[in-house]
């Protein structure tokens, strides 16, 4: 607010002033051109002036942006973000670090509460941008960023990597879900949760199929043997609203044509496209996946 | 009646009239607006397996294209292409067809009745 009205009024006298000496320039008497011509004017007006006034405002500039970055508030959620090649692996963390459940695309965060993220990548560079919560950040392969957002309506909000990262980086986006603290805390204690037990046959069939097309070596489901690291934690991805990163709506006909068609639908990235299922199993494994919320 | 439901109709008098053929009423006009339809579809992403005219992004390969499905004879290659079929067939395929990749989808009886009507302005 201060830096508004500063700059606003600072430049309005700055510009009225140049207009004068413009005037003077131009239509003034003889005498006050002379003035405005002499060396010593120019070396004020022209150098010392703008040095003064411009370093200035880089360290007053560079204070308000410390203000801004680090909030006097202890953070009440922190969240380790990692931009890979085309998806956003979110993990939440303890106050020491550790984490404590890992999810995909999908960001939760209780409005009105300051969230601390580290930002990080394994592969190249991304760029974490969720527009309307706060400035985009990149993720440095090598390097931790840290950025401090404070939500304050409960809304759905989409992100977006804001750095050319290779053929898919249009679809790689995510969303951030900003929900009371009751929702919140709500979702949390799910999503602390193992995996569902298949409840029909159906899904039981599901997870079987899981374990026998090898899903589980890349694809983590907590509470099962499948700890695979490569592609999103799905222990609850029926709980979360897009799938491919926030590319499609997520629901059961849109996880069978995932399963089976992900190199059409976003060629290039890590998964197969499993399209030697029969239709019944397809099915159940949408139906078992679905079930995980 | 909006113009949207009336479109087809007067549509498929053109073709049956092209064709040289009575255009089938059980088979075309359906109790659906076609408009709701088309936002259905996109809300359920019906794109990410079927092509379908006219919703952008919708160029799925896991089922078959939706171009001209009005002129389909069949749908999913085992019922006829009547609209209380359509309608059930959108909602729960494999009710009808127990090998079916496709699955189940998450749709009211009013939304599945206006994809159908939807798919039937497809010509």
């Amino acid at each position: 607010m201060d830096l508004t009205w500063v700059m606003t009024i600072g430049g309005t006298i700055i510009f009225i002033i140049v207009m004068l000496l413009v005037w003077m320039a131009v239509r003034g008497p003889a005498a006050l051109r002379g003035i405005i011509a002499s060396r010593a004017m120019i070396m004020a007006g022209g150098v010392a002036f703008p040095v003064v006034v411009l370093t200035a405002l880089l360290a007053w500039g560079l204070a308000i942006a410390r203000d801004i970055r680090v909030s006097g508030q202890e953070p009440a959620v922190r969240i380790e973000v990692s931009g890979e090649q085309w998806w956003w692996r979110v993990t939440y963390l303890d106050g020491a670090q550790r984490p404590l459940f890992a999810t995909g695309n999908e960001i939760h965060l209780p409005a009105g509460s300051v969230a601390a993220f580290s930002l990080v990548s394994p592969d190249v560079i991304h760029s974490f941008w969720i527009p309307s919560l706060g400035g985009k950040l990149d993720m440095i392969p090598g390097r931790t960023n840290s950025l401090i957002i404070r939500p304050e309506r409960p809304g759905v909000y989409r992100g977006q990597c804001a750095e050319f990262c290779g053929a898919q980086h249009a679809l790689m986006s995510l969303i951030a879900v900003v929900e009371t603290p009751e929702d919140y805390a709500a979702w949390f204690e799910n999503q602390m949760q193992p995996a569902r037990e298949p409840q029909t046959a159906e899904q039981q069939l599901g997870m079987q199929l899981f374990g026998e097309n090898g899903c589980g070596a890349c694809h983590a489901i907590r509470g099962t043997e499948w700890n695979g690291m490569a592609g999103p934690d799905l222990t609850h991805v029926g709980s979360r609203k897009t799938l491919g990163a926030a590319t499609f709506p997520n629901n059961r006909g849109t996880l069978a044509g995932w399963i089976s068609s992900a190199q059409h639908l976003k060629p290039g990235n890590k998964m197969p496209s499993f399209d030697r299922l029969t239709g019944v199993e397809l099915r159940a494994l949408a139906a078992y996946l679905e079930a995980l919320k | 009646m909006t113009l949207a439901c009336i479109l087809p109709v007067f549509l498929s008098a053109f073709v049956g009239v092209c064709e040289g053929q009575p255009a089938d009423p059980a088979r075309r006009i359906v109790n659906g607006d076609a408009v709701a339809g088309r936002a259905a579809i996109r809300q359920v992403s019906c794109g990410v397996c079927h092509v379908i005219p006219g919703i952008a992004g919708a160029r799925g390969a896991v089922g078959p294209s939706l171009e001209k499905f009005a002129h389909r004879s069949f749908i999913g290659g085992v019922a006829p292409n009547r609209p209380e079929v359509l309608a059930r067939w959108v909602r729960n395929a494999p009710s009808i067809a127990p090998e079916t990749a496709m699955p189940q989808l998450p749709l009211s009886d009013d939304e599945a009745l206006d994809i159908a009507a939807y798919l039937y302005t497809l010509r």
